[in-house]
C-alpha cells in the first residue's frame, strides 16, 4: 500500500497531470495564437512525427535486452509478426492482435 | 403555457442558438467513430492492463478511473502507480512526468495548424491530444465534406472514453482475470510499429523516420533506458533543422 497520505497522493496525482497538461498546451500557447506558424515550425511539424515513431518504437523496447537470455527474441518475432501481417493485410488490428498474439505464445512456450 | 412559450423562445436565444451550433455533423461523428476503432481495442485493453497493475498494487478501482480522466496518458500512468507506492517526493514527480511526456511538445507542433480555429472546443482537443489520438488525427486526410473540427472532437472524447473504461474495467475486475496477461502490454509495441509503417509506406523521403531511429537507438545506448527520451528529442530536433533544406526538397514540405 502506498507510504503516501491521502493529500500527498492528491498532489502526486496532480503533479503527473499538470505536467502532461504542460507539454500538449505549450506549443498552442508559444505559436496558438498567431495566424501565421513560422515556416520553420511548419516544416518541423511535417518532418517531426515519422522521426517521433520511429523514436516510440525504440521507447517501447528501452528495456528490451540483447545479451540477457531472452535476447529480445520475443520482441523481434512479435515485431516481424506485426508488419509482416500489416504488410500482407494492411489492417491495424489484426496486426496488433497478430504480434501481440505471437508475442505471448513466444514468451510462455520458447523461454 | 407561458413556461411552454418560454421554453420555446428560448431556442433561438443567442447561448441556445451557440450550443445548437455545437451540434456534431453525422457524417463526421461516423468517420471518427470509425477511425477510432483501432484505439478502441488498444485503449480498452492497455487501459485493462492500467486498471489491472493499479489493482494489484492495493488501490481502489476510483484511483486508476480518476488517473485515467485527469492525467490521461498511458505510460506515465503506469509510472504514476510506482511513484504513489515510494516516498512523496513532489519536484521529483513533476520533473519524471515532465520528461515522459515531453514528447507530447512535438504533437502539438505538428497539430498547430490542424487544431487552428477550433473555438472552445480547442481546449479539450489539445488536453486530450494522446499519442494515439495524434497518431490517427495527425494522419488522416479528411475528404471535403467532413468537419474536421467535429471529427477531431468525437476522435478525442470517443478515445478518452475508451481509455477510461478500459481503466475502470481493469480496476474493478482485475482480481478475477481467469488467463495470465502477461505479455498483455506488447500491444502498445505493435501498434507503434504500425503506425510507424503507415508513416513510412507513405512518405517521400525516409531521411526523417531514420534520424528518428539512428538518434534515439544511439541516445539509449549511451543515456540508457530511463534517461534517453530527452537527449533523443533534442538530437533528433537538432538533425531536422541542420539539414532542413535536404530533408523538406526530398520529402516535397515545402
Amino acid at each position: 500500500m502506498s507510504p503516501q497520505t491521502i493529500p500527498q497522493q492528491v498532489i502526486t496525482i496532480l503533479l503527473c497531470t499538470a505536467a502532461t497538461i504542460l507539454t500538449r498546451f505549450l506549443p498552442f500557447l508559444l505559436f496558438g495564437r498567431s495566424d501565421h506558424v513560422p515556416p520553420i515550425i511548419t516544416y518541423l511539424g511535417k518532418a517531426l512525427p515519422s522521426a517521433v515513431f520511429a523514436m516510440l518504437v525504440v521507447y517501447c523496447l528501452k528495456n528490451v535486452s540483447v545479451t540477457v537470455s531472452p535476447f529480445g527474441i520475443p520482441e523481434l518475432i512479435g515485431i516481424t509478426a506485426t508488419a509482416l501481417m500489416h504488410l500482407w493485410k494492411r489492417n491495424t488490428l489484426l496486426s496488433m492482435f497478430t504480434g501481440t498474439l505471437f508475442y505471448m505464445l513466444v514468451i510462455r512456450f520458447l523461454f | 403555457m407561458y413556461a411552454l412559450s418560454g421554453h420555446f423562445r428560448c431556442m433561438f436565444h443567442p447561448f441556445c442558438r451557440k450550443i445548437c451550433r455545437m451540434s456534431l455533423h453525422p457524417e463526421s461523428v461516423r468517420l471518427a467513430a470509425k477511425d477510432s476503432i483501432p484505439v478502441l481495442t488498444g485503449y480498452v485493453l492497455l487501459g485493462m492492463a492500467y486498471g489491472i497493475f493499479m489493482n494489484t498494487s492495493g488501490f481502489p478501482w476510483y484511483y486508476p478511473v480518476i488517473m485515467a480522466i485527469v492525467i490521461y496518458g498511458g505510460s506515465l500512468e503506469f509510472v504514476a502507480v510506482s511513484l504513489l507506492l515510494s516516498r512523496f517526493a513532489p519536484l521529483q514527480t513533476f520533473l519524471l512526468a515532465f520528461m515522459i511526456q515531453a514528447r507530447h511538445l512535438f504533437y502539438g507542433l505538428a497539430m498547430l495548424e490542424k487544431y487552428h480555429g477550433a473555438g472552445t472546443r480547442k481546449f479539450y482537443l489539445i488536453y486530450a491530444l494522446t499519442d494515439e489520438t495524434f497518431a490517427v488525427a495527425g494522419s488522416r486526410v479528411l475528404p471535403d465534406n467532413i468537419n474536421k473540427y467535429d471529427y477531431y472532437f468525437t476522435l478525442s472524447l470517443l478515445d478518452h472514453c475508451y481509455w477510461v473504461t478500459g481503466a475502470a474495467l481493469g480496476g474493478i475486475f482485475g482480481s478475477f482475470l481467469p488467463f495470465d496477461t502477461t505479455g498483455l502490454d506488447f500491444m502498445m509495441t505493435a501498434m507503434f510499429v504500425v503506425i510507424f509503417l503507415d508513416t513510412w509506406m507513405r512518405e517521400k523521403s525516409h531521411l526523417s523516420s531514420l534520424i528518428g531511429f539512428g538518434a534515439s537507438f544511439l541516445c539509449l545506448v549511451l543515456f540508457g533506458a530511463d534517461g534517453f527520451i530527452i537527449p533523443s528529442m533534442c538530437v533528433i530536433l537538432c538533425f531536422l533543422l541542420v539539414f532542413r533544406k535536404t530533408i523538406a526538397e526530398k520529402g516535397g514540405f515545402e
